[in-house]
């Protein structure tokens, strides 16, 4: 078995294209089926540490305190998001109660910790361990990460109340549209480039291209890659 | 078209990097992955979720997802149809169409799609391989969206628990719902679109 270095093969139709030099921001597309073959993410890797770190604040604020507040003939209600699942369990809908701990609380959590972790260690040991596993892990865990559904079906839930009781947004939920937006940000940086962030350390060699100074500002061009 | 496979390479699914001489079982040199020249067994991984969606799909739509009981004694129930009727006759059009969307239209669009990609793979078809392409990675964005009447309904049973008042409850019918967005889900991850370019002789789809 013999690496091929120079070649990179669409992950959606199987075309083969020559690996380009990516410029600052530049997205490779494949010439055939359109999809993305590469992104440079030079800049992007150094901003995605401080904003895993906020999505982790966010995320503990989330879920510390009261999501929703409703009022009801003078009786007060409230729950976090753990509640929800608690109460679901209660009533005998284990599957569901776990299906959206996982989604919302489980999975966001391992993501943004071993995100955390992965990246600190690249950045200070060139390495780390566990690091195949992890974000191999963390590639399989991305769809059913689901923060951003949540947050609309909060929304939903609350409009649906107001027509029966006093609703009042909880603490949790500016964090939750927050948490959100971070989120989005940091997944924008496709797992898969960790590989790249710690390989040239272990080769010796550098991979990716110099970040050119001066146009830090610049948008993302796409350029088509060409096929040999 | 030059593809991976037909000169002979494989490409890592988790790191992209390509090899060239791969023997059965051997892993990924540089993050460890099992190589697959494809997704294994994708066309028959991806039928069975689809067919285990589509038999969900009659009880998420006929039973209650939710329960609720007012302080006279009243129960209501609500399927997924009528919770959209409702928001629709009380005034909130919007989220009356947005759950509209997200509840009934795009599990239906996605099982629909998924049918449609696997019958076309199997009929080694190369219709429209450019637009087949396009509806497979809108369904992999899509599905996920599917999941809001799951949070809804666990929100509200969260929060609405006043004895005596009004409590609500999860009825049966939303454990079958989350089970069609788990299962579409799971069939669109399984499914390799490299096998719609596979089986087509046709060169690139586009005109250069």
């Amino acid at each position: 078995m013999q690496e091929v270095p120079d070649l990179i093969a669409c992950e959606e139709c199987d075309a083969i294209h020559r690996r380009l030099a990516l410029d600052h921001n530049e997205i490779a597309l494949c010439s055939c089926c359109g999809a993305e073959l590469e992104r440079d993410m030079s800049s992007h890797g150094k901003r995605v540490l401080p904003l895993t770190i906020a999505s982790l604040v966010m995320y503990i604020i989330a879920n510390a305190f009261p999501i929703v507040e409703m009022e009801l003939h003078g009786l007060a209600s409230q729950t976090t998001i753990m509640g929800a699942v608690a109460s679901l369990n209660a009533q005998g809908m284990p599957l569901i109660a776990f299906l959206v701990l996982a989604t919302t609380i489980l999975f966001p959590l391992v993501q943004l910790v071993s995100l955390i972790y992965l990246l600190v260690s690249i950045n200070t040991t060139g390495h780390s361990s566990g690091l195949n596993l992890l974000v191999r892990m963390i590639q399989t865990l991305r769809p059913w990460v689901m923060a951003e559904v949540f947050l609309l079906g909060v929304i939903v839930a609350f409009v649906k109340l107001t027509s029966m009781a006093t609703v009042l947004p909880g603490a949790a939920l500016w964090a939750l549209s927050m948490l959100t937006l971070l989120l989005a940000s940091v997944f924008s940086f496709n797992p898969r480039y960790i590989w790249r962030m710690a390989l040239p350390k272990k080769r010796g060699k550098k991979i990716m291209p110099a970040n050119r100074a001066g146009d830090a500002l610049s948008t993302e061009k796409t350029i088509k890659a060409e096929i040999p | 078209m030059k593809t991976a496979a037909r000169l002979g390479f494989v490409s890592c699914h988790h790191c992209a990097t390509l090899w060239k001489g791969v023997k059965a079982h051997d892993h990924c040199g540089c993050c460890g992955a099992r190589l697959h020249f494809r997704k294994p067994d994708s066309l028959n991984r991806t039928w069975a979720f689809v067919l285990a969606a589509c038999i969900m799909y009659f009880p998420a739509n006929l039973l209650p997802v939710m329960i609720t009981t007012s302080f006279l004694g009243e129960e209501q129930q609500d399927t997924i149809m009528s919770g959209i009727i409702y928001f629709w006759t009380s005034g909130s059009w919007v989220l009356a169409v947005i759950v509209f969307i997200a509840s009934f239209l795009v599990p239906l669009f996605k099982l629909a799609v998924m049918i449609l990609l696997l019958i076309m793979v199997q009929r080694r078809s190369s219709w429209r391989l450019q637009q087949r392409a396009q509806l497979y990675r809108i369904v992999e964005v899509i599905g996920r969206w599917s999941m809001l009447d799951v949070f809804v309904v666990s929100l509200l049973t969260g929060l609405v628990q006043i004895k005596g008042f009004a409590t609500i409850y999860a009825g049966e019918g939303i454990t079958a719902f989350a089970a069609v967005v788990v299962f579409t889900m799971l069939a669109s991850i399984s499914f390799d679109p490299r096998l719609m370019w596979d089986t087509a002789e046709e060169e690139c789809g586009k005109p250069v």
